[in-house]
């Protein structure tokens, strides 16, 4: 589904991304984890087409594509999902007309006619319950006053609107107490099928007790640098990320 | 072609500069014309009005409260003035069918600056003692209500623009409500802009409210003909204790329209006030507004939105006085700017010495989508009492990158993501719409502009 390889990036001229190679399959679940600075949420960011990031060498493919010749839109619309790390608001744009728009723009863009009105708040109302969503949101200005459990809620919710084939979700326990997280991790595996795939982006295991990854992988100064299986985390999680970064820097 | 309009009165020669010496010798030599046309209670006013322009002239931009907005060349165009009041041939109700759904107005024309003298055969009666007709008209049959207000707030400003309108105004929009008397839906006056060679309107509204009275105003702007106009209007409003007024000014007008408004309104006790100024389409506006808080208590919203792009100008100098103790005020003001457009925005906040516990605020925010566009804005605030609260903020930026980015994340394309942004951006000052249809009417209008449907305004848009 989704191949990088030897992806490099850089913002403001500075290298963050130093060749970095992954490989994605459907029905897979990856978790990317390691210290802070190695440039994990660049990964997420220049998947999504962050104009802010250049790519200045690798190639990305996603179901065949050329992925970072896709404008940001075009992305999402072929499947891919962020989860943000810092959701963002809109104040003055409600919920349902953002996820409308957005609904609709994804159908256009398979040449199906816009959802009506009826069917729209039914898939909405049936997602919401995914996340366990107050439905009072809907109403409000994107994201606008959310607490931060409600604008990672909001963030699945919109996934489940969406149905990417792709999703990464970029730090999504940070901020969340234990039973947010649980409330997201159940939305998150009960969006899973044999179709699609996960990037779980995080710094620590704990999401990883409630997302089951199939891969771990250690990102450390723009590259992945150990890969393994979920009881990789339990080991970085014991003994930190210095030993790691001994190996590398040492080599 | 039959609907050619004489125009009775033509300048030829306008001095380069400000033009004001042409205007002077048509006063001259036709003040009797002027007079003769005109009600009794505007022309006891006109000779001093008169003089006064003779010393103001037309405002440059030397002076400060015109800084912004050059009017120079607008002022030197050969205008036509009706100053003989032929009829203008042309009948509005065929023309503009005026239909914001579900607003059930009263509705009025004013075409150029002559009251429309026929009114919709589709209004209802209006509540008992309220009145509406033209200045004129109401000066023969009604002298004693317009002798205590009319030019009381205008007279007195020393303003080019105002005194020039006290010279040539020979009539105007009349709208009265009397004590306790609630008029049940709102009432619109379209004035539509039609001539075959250039033209220059100047009219005075004047609107009273008695005591617990409770009205609404929509005053939409329309060019039909693609001449040169100018229009100079003032519009004194005076709200009584307890009473409710709402005013709603709609500009939609083409490129080659100049159009100078003046609206004072005057709040006396406990009364409460909307202003909500949107110009959605024009050449070069600028509205003066003066609201005078004249009594303890008062409530008073002022707002306004412009949505420019090409050359377009818009520039609202704005004055909120509070002469009395514990009177709230709100001001927001939103404009979003493309191409070579300017706005300037200047809000005056005056609290006097003995208007303690004010409690006044003011916003300005500006969006630039180009860096050719220009904003000028400018908070005001003369604050004498001690125990007052007041704010104010301006701001002027672009989009906002990271939101856009959020929503092309979720598949929404970058141009439909500018236009929610700009169109969130717009909606508190639609949000203070309080008549309904009007706000979904408005809320249509400005998601048309911002997508560039409205880029040639052709007639009439709010009355299709």
């Amino acid at each position: 589904m989704l191949q990088i390889k030897n992806l490099h990036a850089s913002i403001n001229g500075k290298e963050i991304l130093k060749g970095l190679s992954l490989s994605v399959n459907a029905g897979e679940v990856h978790a990317i984890m390691g210290p802070n600075g190695a440039g994990k949420s660049t990964l997420s960011s220049v998947l999504t087409g962050n104009p802010a990031f250049t790519v200045t060498e690798g190639d990305v493919t996603f179901n065949d594509k050329n992925l970072l010749e896709l404008t940001p839109e075009n992305r999402s619309r072929e499947g891919i999902f962020l989860s943000f790390q810092y959701p963002v608001e809109i104040p003055g744009v409600s919920m349902v007309n953002f996820m409308r728009t957005a609904v609709n723009e994804h159908r256009k863009y398979k040449g199906l006619d816009p959802m009506s009105a009826s069917d729209f708040l039914k898939l909405q109302r049936e997602k919401k319950e995914l996340v366990e969503m107050d439905s009072k949101l809907a109403n409000r200005s994107v994201n606008e006053g959310f607490s931060g459990g409600e604008k990672k809620r909001n963030e699945i919710f919109q996934m489940a609107m969406l149905d990417p084939k792709l999703s990464i979700l970029d730090e999504t326990d940070s901020g969340l107490d234990i039973d947010a997280l649980r409330i997201v991790a159940n939305g998150v595996n009960k969006l899973k099928t044999k179709d699609n795939a996960s990037i779980v982006i995080t710094h620590y295991q704990r999401l990883l007790d409630y997302i089951v990854p199939d891969f771990v992988h250690v990102l450390y100064d723009g590259r992945i640098v150990k890969s393994g299986g979920k009881e990789l985390a339990y080991e970085l999680e014991e003994r930190g990320y210095d030993w790691i970064k001994k190996e590398v820097d040492g080599e | 072609m039959e609907n050619k309009i004489k125009i009775i009165e033509k300048n030829t020669q306008i001095p380069p500069l400000g033009g004001e010496g042409a205007y002077i010798d048509l006063y001259k030599s036709h003040h009797e014309s002027i007079k003769m046309h005109s009600a009794s209670v505007m022309n006891s006013l006109r000779d001093a009005a008169f003089a006064q322009f003779k010393k103001l002239g037309f405002p440059t931009v030397a002076l400060e409260n015109y800084k912004y907005t050059d009017l120079k060349e607008a002022l030197s165009v050969d205008y036509g003035l009706n100053i003989n009041r032929i009829p203008i041939p042309v009948n509005p109700y065929d023309v503009f069918k005026c239909d914001v759904p579900g607003i059930h107005s009263y509705l009025y024309f004013v075409v150029n600056d002559g009251f429309y003298p026929v009114s919709d055969p589709h209004n209802s009666k209006l509540p008992d003692g309220v009145i509406i007709g033209s200045v004129k008209e109401v000066a023969a049959t009604h002298p004693e209500l317009l002798k205590d207000y009319f030019g009381k707030l205008s007279s007195t400003k020393e303003d080019g623009l105002v005194a020039f309108n006290g010279a040539f105004a020979q009539d105007g929009f009349f709208m009265y409500v009397p004590e306790n008397v609630v008029l049940d839906k709102p009432v619109q006056l379209v004035n539509i802009m039609r001539s075959d060679v250039d033209f220059m309107s100047v009219s005075h509204n004047l609107i009273i409210l008695e005591k617990g009275a409770k009205a609404q105003l929509l005053v939409c702007d329309h060019t039909v003909d693609e001449v040169r106009f100018l229009s100079n209007r003032v519009t004194e409003v005076f709200v009584a204790e307890n009473a409710t007024y709402e005013h709603y000014k709609l500009e939609n007008t083409h490129n080659k329209t100049t159009n100078l408004s003046t609206l004072l309104i005057d709040q006396a006790k406990s009364s409460t006030v909307l202003a909500n100024v949107i110009t959605l389409h024009n050449g070069v506006t600028r509205n003066m507004i003066e609201i005078d808080l004249d009594g303890e208590g008062c409530e008073t919203e002022l707002c306004g939105m412009v949505i420019a792009d090409k050359n377009q100008q818009v520039d609202n100098f704005t004055s909120i006085i509070h002469n009395k103790p514990n009177c709230n005020s709100r001001e927001l003001f939103k404009y979003v700017l493309d191409d070579f457009s300017k706005g300037a925005f200047t809000g005056k906040l005056y609290v006097a010495k003995d208007a303690q516990k004010t409690a006044a605020f003011q916003t300005n925010r500006n969006i630039l989508l180009k860096k050719t566009a220009k904003m000028r804005t400018k908070p005001q605030l003369e604050i004498y009492a001690d125990d007052v609260k007041c704010s104010h903020g301006a701001t002027i930026g672009s989009l906002d990158e990271t939101a856009k980015f959020y929503m092309q994340a979720r598949g929404i394309s970058e141009s439909e993501a500018r236009l929610l942004l700009m169109f969130a951006f717009t909606n508190d000052v639609i949000e203070n719409i309080r008549i309904p249809a009007l706000q979904d009417r408005i809320k249509m209008l400005v998601e048309k502009r911002l997508r560039g449907e409205l880029s040639k305004c052709e007639g009439c848009v709010i009355c299709q």
